[in-house]
């Protein structure tokens, strides 16, 4: 069981590069058709200054971190163990290609059911771009099966 | 798609239905990509073998690659910009071969401080009607 002292716990300030070469590898990747996400034309003629960060792809840029589940050995949390049980965005406003973004980790609150069987740990990112204004937040749910 | 435009908020009515999504069927090959591309390299989405020795079948799909799909229903239907919330439940593993719709349809209009937004349920499926996931999306309108 993960003690609940770590509600609370933070990781390190983290830096992401958007870069258009992922953006557009991430479109592919999502049979995404609409061009505004892989041709920077495209987004430039529907009013974009680049290409933008479709809506799920802020998840994957703070998988940038060297080594994104090691917050998982910092507590204990057995990876083979883990299911993702939810995941949501609250947008302040779109990121585009040529941004870096910084990523603030924080636990927010972990929580069982089943008698402990199962354990839900609820993870929030606070996204601000380079004047530190928000960009986004996004809570990531992960499940936890002690049984 | 292109450009779109953005739906006035008088236009729809709780009940309408956006238009959906049909994937092809998800192949190693898709998450191979979706590995790349995503950053996530968890083995347990692209190597047999791993799938294997932790108790499963065969390898699964990222579940992020289904809210993917779901975020694609929202985009081809209003610009990016009017997305305010977006949320995901996951409720059973994509393997090898489902081929995932996503749906969506407005289940609330809700007039806030300043905008006016429609609430969106949108679910994804199998071609066995397999629920994968369910969610919402709340989508401000002019």
């Amino acid at each position: 069981m993960i003690d609940h002292k770590f509600i609370g716990y933070r990781q390190p300030p983290f830096d992401a590069e958007v870069e258009k070469g992922r953006l557009r590898l991430f479109a592919k990747a999502i049979g995404e058709t609409d061009p505004i996400y892989s041709d920077e034309r495209a987004a430039r003629a529907a009013g974009h200054p680049s290409l933008p960060v479709p809506p799920t792809f802020l998840f994957c840029l703070e998988m940038e971190r060297a080594d994104p589940y090691d917050w998982f050995r910092d507590l204990g949390i057995p990876l083979g163990q883990v299911l993702h049980g939810e995941q949501s965005f609250t947008y302040h406003r779109t990121a585009y290609a040529g941004e870096t973004l910084t990523f603030r980790a924080e636990l927010l609150d972990i929580y069982e059911k089943k008698n402990g069987a199962l354990q839900f740990l609820v993870q929030r990112n606070f996204v601000t771009d380079a004047d530190g204004q928000a960009v986004a937040e996004f809570d990531r749910t992960i499940v936890i099966r002690w049984a | 798609m292109n450009s779109k435009t953005l739906p006035s908020f008088d236009s729809i009515a709780v009940g309408d239905e956006l238009p959906s999504l049909a994937m092809p069927p998800v192949t190693r090959h898709t998450l191979a990509i979706y590995c790349g591309a995503s950053g996530d390299h968890n083995p347990v989405h692209v190597d047999s073998d791993f799938a294997k020795a932790s108790g499963l079948d065969d390898v699964i799909a990222h579940g992020m690659l289904v809210m993917a799909y779901s975020g694609r229903v929202l985009t081809q239907w209003v610009p990016q910009s009017a997305i305010r919330q977006f949320q995901t439940r996951f409720m059973a593993m994509t393997r090898i071969g489902d081929a995932i719709t996503a749906r969506a349809r407005v289940i609330e209009k809700r007039e806030t401080d300043a905008e006016r937004c429609v609430l969106v349920e949108i679910s994804t499926a199998n071609q066995h009607g397999e629920v994968k996931t369910t969610g919402t999306a709340l989508i401000a309108l002019a």
